[in-house]
């Protein structure tokens, strides 16, 4: 059974990691992923998500990577609300017996979080302009490649 | 009645995040209660412009064009996803 959770504040990758060996000698490798918000010229980016929604749908992705590759662990964590460059947005970590599952799982999660989770980017930049992220042809793209 | 919710981009443009909508007749899926709020009002022709650029979910699930809808259903729409 993955952890999932939608936050508003900060997670701790090092606690979550811990959490998901903890009393474990059967996981081999851990794959992970943290998403950063990026640019100095923004003032900050805000995620807008369907919060009835959105926890349902990462638990589905987190199923799904759970089915594919028999992960013995899985988190996904997203953020949401106003975040400030530099700051953290996901963490997702897949636990397997071996690299190989483990590594695919997380380029398979953070590839379907970006096409297949209910949040919206508004980026904000210094002089107070706001813009949404138009959604980038080249994440369906990668987001394809793992089929349906 | 059915819940509609707007996010993102269509909530600015619908100027508003929710409404509730009595089932309008003959609106029977997802493409035919796009095509009611786009003839509704401005805001709705505004929102809707494009429809390549908006997606649907029908009771947090997302939905089709061709997604029955009917009484009681809550009803999402917005732009393509962009988390991550």
């Amino acid at each position: 059974m993955a952890t999932v959770r939608v936050q508003r504040d900060p997670f701790d990758t090092g606690a979550e990691l811990a959490r998901l060996i903890a009393g474990r000698t059967d996981i081999g490798g851990i794959g992970a992923f943290v998403g950063v918000v990026r640019g100095a010229e923004l003032a900050a980016l805000t995620l807008e998500h369907y919060p009835a929604m959105t926890e349902r749908a990462l638990a589905a992705i987190a199923a799904e990577a759970e089915a594919r590759w028999q992960l013995l662990g899985c988190t996904v964590i997203h953020r949401y609300g106003r975040l400030a460059p530099g700051e953290p947005i996901v963490l997702v970590l897949a636990a397997s017996a071996h690299r190989e599952p483990a590594l695919a799982a997380t380029a398979f999660l953070i590839d379907w979080l970006k096409t297949k989770a209910p949040f919206w980017k508004q980026e904000e930049a210094q002089n107070g302009t706001r813009n949404w992220v138009e959604a980038r042809q080249e994440d369906d793209v990668a987001a394809a490649r793992w089929g349906n | 009645m059915l819940k509609l919710l707007y996010f993102a981009s269509l909530r600015e443009r619908m100027g508003r995040s929710e409404e509730d909508l009595a089932l309008p007749e003959g609106v029977a899926t997802v493409q035919d209660l796009i095509g009611w709020l786009t003839r509704r009002d401005q805001a709705g022709a505004a929102a809707f412009a494009r429809p390549e650029l908006v997606r649907a979910a029908r009771n947090q699930e997302f939905a089709a064009p061709a997604t029955p809808v009917q009484d009681g259903d809550e009803v999402a729409f917005f732009p393509p996803v962009t988390g991550g």
